[in-house]
């Protein structure tokens, strides 16, 4: 990926990532992070997983979003009101957060192996989709498969979940 | 300057720091839920570069990563169906969706 996209989808992500916790209407915050999903997937494109990107346009901007927006809508949310400042807790999220960013800046500026450019790929990249259907299906069948109960699951909890009264 | 491994996992990280802070700052139950799923990504984002750093001797990505990547998808999925029938189900009960409203369990 060409430093300039990088840089420019990177910091693009960030920007909205950020515009997601401090806007106080839920729902510039949800169009916030639907920016932010679609930048990663810029990215994605960028590192060669064309598989992993669609899926991430897919599934996280299409479905999930809808579905935050949906129960937004249902909610009927107005704006965050501006309640009593809780200085405790704004100067230990603030401080907690920092130090998590002061942490890993120190962890990989001792990662040379990390400053190394990435190896070229061999081949076309265009057949990404059959090489990962390959290992999920044949090295990973079985957590596939468990996921489908998984999903099966949720969709009995949610179902459950939402019903008014259980009798 | 050519990007690097570092830029794109430092990327991820400040992704996660800023999920982070959501999450501790903020006080309305959508927005923290939001700021779980930029976590999440951020998490994705660092495994696929790690997939696309780590080449095969065939001179393929790291297919592997990717299917991690596939599963945290699809039970980020699963739990944003879970998460938000919970928080339909809870202002049906108390008709709020501020977390300093629902403190009946605070010590």
């Amino acid at each position: 990926m060409s430093p300039f996209l990088f840089w420019f989808f990177a910091l693009l992500m960030l920007g909205f990532g950020v515009s997601v916790v401090i806007n106080r209407n839920p729902v510039a915050s949800a169009l916030s992070l639907v920016a932010s999903f679609l930048c990663l997937a810029a990215l994605f494109v960028g590192l060669n997983a064309f598989f992993i990107a669609v899926i991430q346009v897919l599934v996280y901007a299409g479905a999930v979003m809808v579905l935050f927006l949906f129960i937004i809508m249902l909610l009927d949310l107005r704006a965050e009101q501006r309640r009593r400042f809780n200085l405790v807790a704004l100067g230990g999220g603030t401080l907690v957060t920092l130090g998590l960013v002061a942490e890993l800046a120190s962890v990989l500026n001792r990662f040379p192996l990390g400053r190394n450019p990435f190896p070229p790929l061999q081949g076309s990249a265009v057949d990404d989709v059959r090489e990962v259907g390959m290992t999920l299906f044949s090295t990973h069948n079985l957590p596939f498969q468990i996921t489908g109960v998984l999903i099966l699951v949720a969709t009995i909890g949610v179902v459950v979940l939402s019903k008014r009264e259980l009798n | 300057m050519s990007v690097t491994l570092n830029h794109y996992l430092f990327a991820s990280g400040i992704l996660f720091a800023i999920g982070f802070s959501g999450v501790l700052l903020r006080r309305n139950i959508l927005t923290i839920f939001m700021c779980l799923e930029l976590m999440l990504n951020a998490a994705n984002l660092s495994l696929v570069a790690f997939s696309r750093f780590n080449v095969s001797p065939t001179g393929l990505p790291n297919y592997n990563a990717q299917i991690l990547v596939f599963f945290i998808i699809t039970v980020a999925a699963a739990e944003v169906a879970v998460g938000l029938a919970i928080i339909v189900s809870l202002f049906r009960a108390r008709q709020t969706t501020h977390v300093e409203d629902v403190n009946s369990l605070k010590f």
